[in-house]
C-alpha cells in the first residue's frame, strides 16, 4: 500500500513539473498559436536566474540570509526570462505570426544560439543550485516521507495557476489578452494595441517558464541543454489538454505525469514513455482536438 | 465628419476600390448600396486601416487617417460593426461589452442606455457570445461600439442573414440614434431598410461611386436595377 501512495506522490509531483513547465507554453502556443521551439530555453534561462541569485547571495551576503535566496530566485528568473521572451518576440517573433513553419525553424535556431550562450558564460559542465536548509527534509506522515522541495513545487505551481488565471480570467488586462488573441483585426478595430499585448503576452509566458526552471533547480544540477528535456513533454501536455485552455494543461500534465511514472513502476523507463506516448497519439487520432475543446457556434461557422 | 478622397486599394494585383469620393456630414445617416464583391466592406476595411490604402485620403472631423494604426483609428472615435459581426464568441456578453470601452482607453462602466436599445442583452450578460443567434450576435456587435460612444458609427450589412423581426429592431435603434445625434455610415444591399433608416446614399460599382444624391429623391427602379444580381 505505501508503495502505491508514493508512487501516486512521485506521479503528482512529476505532474506539477510538466503543469509548470508547459504553463508558459499554454500562453505562448495555447493562446498565441506561436510554436516556440526555444520555450525549453527559457526554462533553462530561469534556472540559471536562480543559479545567479543564489551565487549573489553565497558570496556578497550574511551567511543567515542565505536561505532566503529562493524568494528572490523566482521573481528573478520571472523577469529574466520574461525580458528574454519579449526580446525574441520584437526582433523575430513579431514577423512570423501566421507562418508557423517558418517560426518553428527560426525558434529552433534561437534555442541553439541561447544553448550556446548559456555554454558559454557558465561552461559546459552542470551546475548545482543548493536548495535552501528550509526545503531540505521530508515532511513523515504515517511512516511515509514526502519532500519539502516536492511538496513546495506543488504549492508554487497551484500559485501560478491561479496568478495566470486571475490575470487571464479576472483583470481587464486578461480581457484584452483574449481580445486579441481571438480576434486581431476586430480587437484592433475596438481600440486595443495588439502589437504591444502580442509582446507583453509573449514576454508573460517566457516568465512562467523562468519559473519553471527555478523550480527545477531545486530537483537537480542544470545545464545549458536543461530546456531540451522538457519540450517534447511540455508540447504534449498543451496539445493533449487542447489548446487554449487552462484546465486542458493541468489535465494534461497530470495524465502525463502519472502515465509516465505508472509505466515506468509497471515496465521500464523507457518502455513506459513508449506506452505514454502511443497512448497520447491514439487519444489525439480519436479527439485531435484534445481533452478540453473550445466549442461555440461562432466558431463552427469558420 | 467622414471624408474619403480619390480612396484605392488593392488585393495583390486586383484593383478593388478606384478613386472613391465620398461624405458623411455630420449627424446624418448615409448608406453605401451595390452588388457583392464590388468593394463595400473592402472601403469600411479602409476606413479601419484593416486593408492596404496606396492613396487617397481619409479624414475623420479633418484628422488624416492614412498611414495610422487600426487601434488608433478607433480611438478617434469610430465604432465599427463589421460583416460577420465579429463578436468574441469564447467570452460572455458583459466582457464583450467591456471590450467596447477600450476606444476611450478602457475607463468607466458599460452605459444603460445600451440596454434600453438591446434590452435582449441585459438579461443574458453572463452567457458566452457564441451562444447567441445570428441576430442577438448581430445587436451585441452594435451595442459593443456603441458602448464607447463614438462620434462615427461603421455598419457592414447590419441585416444579413437576420430574421425580419430582429431586422426592424435594428432599423428602430439607427433610427433612434439618429435623433439622438450619432453619425452613421451604412454598408447594406436591403433597399426597403436603406430607404426606412438612411438620409444619404451612395451606390458602388466595380469599386467606384457611380451615383449619389438623398434617398428621398432616390429613384428606386434604377436602384434596383442596379443591385440585382
Amino acid at each position: 500500500m505505501d508503495t502505491y501512495i508514493l508512487q501516486a506522490f512521485n506521479g503528482l509531483s512529476v505532474s506539477s513539473i510538466f503543469m509548470l513547465a508547459a504553463l508558459g507554453l499554454a500562453i505562448t502556443f495555447g493562446l498565441m498559436k506561436v510554436i516556440n521551439m526555444a520555450h525549453g530555453e527559457f526554462i533553462m534561462i530561469g534556472a540559471y536566474a536562480a543559479y545567479l541569485v543564489q551565487k549573489i547571495f553565497a558570496n556578497y551576503l550574511p551567511a543567515g540570509l542565505f536561505d532566503v535566496y529562493f524568494i528572490f530566485a523566482i521573481p528573478a528568473a520571472f523577469l529574466l526570462a520574461g525580458a528574454m521572451g519579449y526580446l525574441l518576440e520584437r526582433t523575430v517573433i513579431r514577423h512570423l505570426y501566421g507562418r508557423p513553419l517558418d517560426s518553428i525553424l527560426a525558434t529552433w535556431g534561437v534555442s541553439l544560439v541561447l544553448q550556446q550562450l548559456a555554454r558559454s558564460i557558465f561552461g559546459a559542465p552542470n551546475v548545482d543550485v543548493r536548495a535552501p536548509g528550509f526545503l531540505s527534509g521530508s515532511l513523515v506522515l504515517a511512516g511515509l516521507s514526502f519532500p519539502y522541495k516536492r511538496l513546495f513545487i506543488l504549492l508554487l505551481v497551484t500559485a501560478c495557476f491561479a496568478a495566470v488565471y486571475g490575470l487571464l480570467y479576472r483583470s481587464r488586462y486578461g480581457r484584452k489578452i483574449r481580445a486579441v488573441m481571438q480576434n486581431r483585426a476586430m480587437a484592433a478595430s475596438l481600440g486595443l494595441n495588439t502589437r504591444r499585448i502580442d509582446a507583453y503576452t509573449f514576454a508573460f509566458g517566457s516568465g512562467m517558464a523562468g519559473i519553471a526552471g527555478a523550480a527545477l533547480s531545486l530537483l537537480g544540477s542544470i545545464g545549458p541543454t536543461l530546456g531540451t528535456n522538457y519540450i517534447v513533454d511540455t508540447f504534449m501536455v498543451v496539445v493533449l489538454g487542447g489548446v487554449g485552455t487552462l484546465a486542458g494543461t493541468i489535465a494534461g500534465g497530470f495524465i502525463i505525469g502519472m502515465g509516465n511514472t505508472s509505466f515506468e513502476f509497471l515496465t521500464d523507463a523507457s518502455l513506459g514513455k513508449v506506452i505514454v506516448f502511443t497512448l497520447v497519439i491514439l487519444f489525439l487520432q480519436w479527439r485531435p482536438t484534445g481533452l478540453f475543446s473550445v466549442k461555440s457556434r461562432a466558431l463552427d461557422e469558420d | 465628419m467622414l471624408e474619403v478622397k480619390d480612396l484605392c486599394a488593392y488585393y495583390g494585383e486586383s484593383i478593388i476600390l478606384k478613386n472613391v469620393n465620398l461624405q458623411v456630414p455630420d449627424g446624418r445617416v448615409v448608406c453605401l448600396i451595390g452588388r457583392n464583391g464590388v468593394g463595400k466592406t473592402t472601403l469600411l476595411k479602409s476606413i479601419m486601416g484593416l486593408v492596404k490604402t496606396p492613396c487617397g485620403s481619409i479624414r475623420l472631423q479633418g484628422q488624416e487617417l492614412m498611414g495610422r494604426p487600426t487601434y488608433w483609428r478607433a480611438q478617434q472615435g469610430i465604432g465599427y460593426v463589421p460583416q460577420g459581426r465579429d463578436i468574441f464568441p469564447q467570452m460572455t456578453i458583459g466582457e464583450n461589452l467591456e471590450l467596447g470601452l477600450e476606444m476611450n482607453g478602457g475607463q468607466g462602466a458599460v452605459d444603460a442606455k445600451v440596454f434600453e436599445l438591446f434590452p435582449v442583452l441585459a438579461t443574458m450578460l453572463t452567457r458566452k457570445g457564441g451562444d447567441l443567434s445570428g441576430g442577438q450576435q448581430q445587436q451585441l456587435a452594435i451595442a459593443r461600439a456603441l458602448v464607447g460612444h463614438p462620434k462615427l458609427l461603421l455598419l457592414d450589412e447590419p441585416t444579413e442573414g437576420i430574421q425580419p423581426s430582429i431586422i426592424q429592431d435594428i432599423g428602430r435603434v439607427i433610427k433612434q440614434l439618429k435623433t439622438a445625434g450619432y453619425t452613421i455610415f451604412i454598408v447594406e444591399q436591403y433597399l426597403e431598410f436603406v430607404l426606412d433608416v438612411a438620409d444619404d446614399y451612395y451606390v458602388m460599382e466595380k469599386g467606384e461611386i457611380i451615383e449619389s444624391g438623398e434617398t428621398a429623391a432616390m429613384e428606386m427602379k434604377e436602384i434596383q436595377a442596379r443591385i440585382a444580381i
